[in-house]
């Protein structure tokens, strides 16, 4: 059996994943108030924007040192032309329509970009391995990392570090901040909340591409499926950290990646709980979490107010 | 010379109700202009299709001789129209100071904006005090307080006040109007809509009466505070 700190390791990664692909549900939730379905199916997209810039575009044996950077830019790429596309064509007609028109969309969306790459992408129609990193795992005293999770650990607190900064210094952050809060009267201090809007869009799916390569790298395949399970469990990430809250996004897939991961690794340890502890019962426990979450803390662990959107 | 505002035969509508039936009324630079009227009479309706955030059905708005029916609500602002809306909406969880600066978005002129903030705060006081203080957690009053002050922050050559002595303590209202005849003797352009009539009119160059959507009547301030229908309908008195 692994040992505590190698649990919450492991936890602490998977969370750091969950927490990359919830910021885009966090995101475009605080500013039109949707809960974009279609999202991890974004994280999908983007991760096989990666593999294609690996296995069409780059000559073969491309080293992963000059790969992995291009691989990083054709995700993003795809992932954000398909938000920000989703969003054009999509939502934005629907922007004054009733809030179960975008979110029945949102779910079809997602279904029409899984068949999409299933029945379109190469060979697509069972999982594609993903180009791996070579070398290691590294030990670090009790506890192995392995090779695909260094990039996460690179990857995660920088992207939360641009983020913040982003929505904290720039312009086009306060444009963000004040348009969550308020759009109309954003509106009326000169902001964009059109353009804001796509820029939300845009911006989770960054990161939720970012998330994509990181899933590639870490479990060393891909499929269309790949971002439903994820998806709602980032999505449950970004409820348990307070919907709307960029910190709590981060927060809460973090709580979550740890929380399943000890759970799956200790419950079966309780008497009577032996038959849970195995990794089919991992969503259980995630989800449970979600539940307790929403009954005894419906705002999240950083939620906002709603009160004060008077 | 030209006014700096002219709206003319305006109507506005809400799917098939006609909220505003085509009202003309002009506000010349240096003027305080008053819309009056009760509740539902298409007041905010006007200023919120002024600064854009609504489309007219027909009329013509002219402001410093442009039309702005084709210009979207956040270029308004730009142009010059400043827009301090009903119920305040300051960014409550934002600092003071970070809704004075969302005042001054569109603007570049760092040394410009920091000197209008200390105006602000030389204006408002209370608001220089608390700085650094979530909005949200002011009281009316000094919400109303810092909504003008962040509308003032752009530079407006038109500043529209929407109620802003609604829901306010009578000593607070005092202070409120107090300020805008301060901002008046600055030479500041007002278009300001109120419930208190009493208190608008006093202050008006000139006054408008609304009712269902129409102007019904307009005058100077001085003329409809001493008008008799005025004073039945609007000042409580028999």
């Amino acid at each position: 059996m692994n040992e505590l700190p190698q649990q919450l390791v492991n936890g602490l990664l998977l969370g750091s994943m969950y927490g990359l692909v919830a910021i885009g549900y966090t995101m475009v939730y605080g500013i039109v108030q949707l809960i974009n379905f279609a999202h991890g199916e974004i994280f999908m997209t983007g991760a096989f924007g990666a593999l294609t810039v690996y296995a069409y575009i780059l000559p073969d044996g491309t080293s992963m040192w000059v790969a992995l950077p291009l691989m990083l830019i054709g995700a993003v790429l795809v992932a954000v032309l398909v938000a920000v596309g989703a969003e054009r064509f999509a939502y934005r007609p629907l922007r004054t329509a009733p809030r179960l028109a975008p979110l029945i969309t949102a779910i079809g969306l997602s279904l029409a970009l899984q068949q999409a790459v299933w029945a379109w992408y190469p060979e697509a129609k069972s999982a594609r391995t993903f180009p791996q990193i070579n070398g290691g795992p590294f030990h670090l005293g009790s506890v192995t990392i392995q090779t695909g999770d260094v990039f996460l650990i690179i990857a995660a607190p920088i992207s939360m570090a641009v983020l913040a900064y982003f929505v904290m210094k720039t312009r086009t952050g306060r444009g963000m901040q004040a348009t969550a809060q308020d759009p109309d009267t954003a509106k009326l201090m000169g902001i964009d909340t059109d353009r804001i809007i796509v820029v939300a869009f845009a911006l989770g799916a960054a990161f939720a591409a970012i998330g994509g390569v990181a899933y590639g790298l870490k479990y060393g395949q891909i499929d269309f499926r790949m971002g439903f399970i994820l998806g709602l469990k980032a999505f449950t990430a970004a409820v348990l950290g307070g919907i709307g809250n960029i910190y709590g996004a981060m927060i809460g897939g973090v709580v979550l990646g740890v929380a399943e991961t000890l759970a799956t690794a200790y419950i079966a340890d309780i008497p009577g709980m032996d038959k849970f502890g195995s990794q089919s019962w991992a969503d259980v426990w995630a989800f449970v979490l979600l539940i307790l979450v929403l009954l005894f803390r419906p705002q999240g662990l950083l939620g906002e107010r709603v009160a004060d959107r008077a | 010379m030209t006014a700096l505002l002219e709206v003319e035969d305006l109507r506005v509508a809400y799917g098939k109700i006609e909220a505003v039936k085509g009202i003309s009324f002009k506000v010349e630079a240096g003027q305080v202009v008053t819309l009056i009227g009760t509740n539902g009479a298409g007041k905010t309706t006007t200023l919120r299709t002024l600064s854009g955030l609504l489309k007219p059905v027909g009329g013509q708005i002219r402001f410093n001789g442009r039309s702005l029916k084709k210009i979207p609500a956040h270029e308004v602002v730009s142009l010059g129209l400043a827009h301090s809306p009903e119920g305040r909406h300051i960014f409550p969880r934002m600092s003071i100071e970070d809704n004075l600066r969302l005042g001054a978005f569109l603007r570049n002129d760092k040394p410009g904006i920091e000197k209008d903030i200390q105006r602000a705060y030389d204006l408002f006081p209370i608001l220089g005090e608390r700085r650094k203080q979530a909005a949200g957690t002011l009281s009316g009053g000094e919400q109303q307080m810092l909504a003008m002050g962040r509308a003032l922050m752009s530079q407006p050559k038109l500043l529209m006040l929407d109620e802003p002595s609604m829901g306010l303590s009578p000593i607070m209202m005092q202070k409120i109007m107090a300020t805008i005849a301060e901002l008046k003797a600055q030479g500041t352009t007002i278009l300001l809509v109120e419930q208190n009539a009493q208190a608008a009119l006093s202050l008006a160059d000139q006054g408008h009466v609304m009712e269902v959507g129409n102007i019904v009547l307009s005058g100077t301030g001085q003329d409809l505070l001493h008008d008799e229908s005025v004073r039945k309908a609007y000042l409580g008195e028999d």
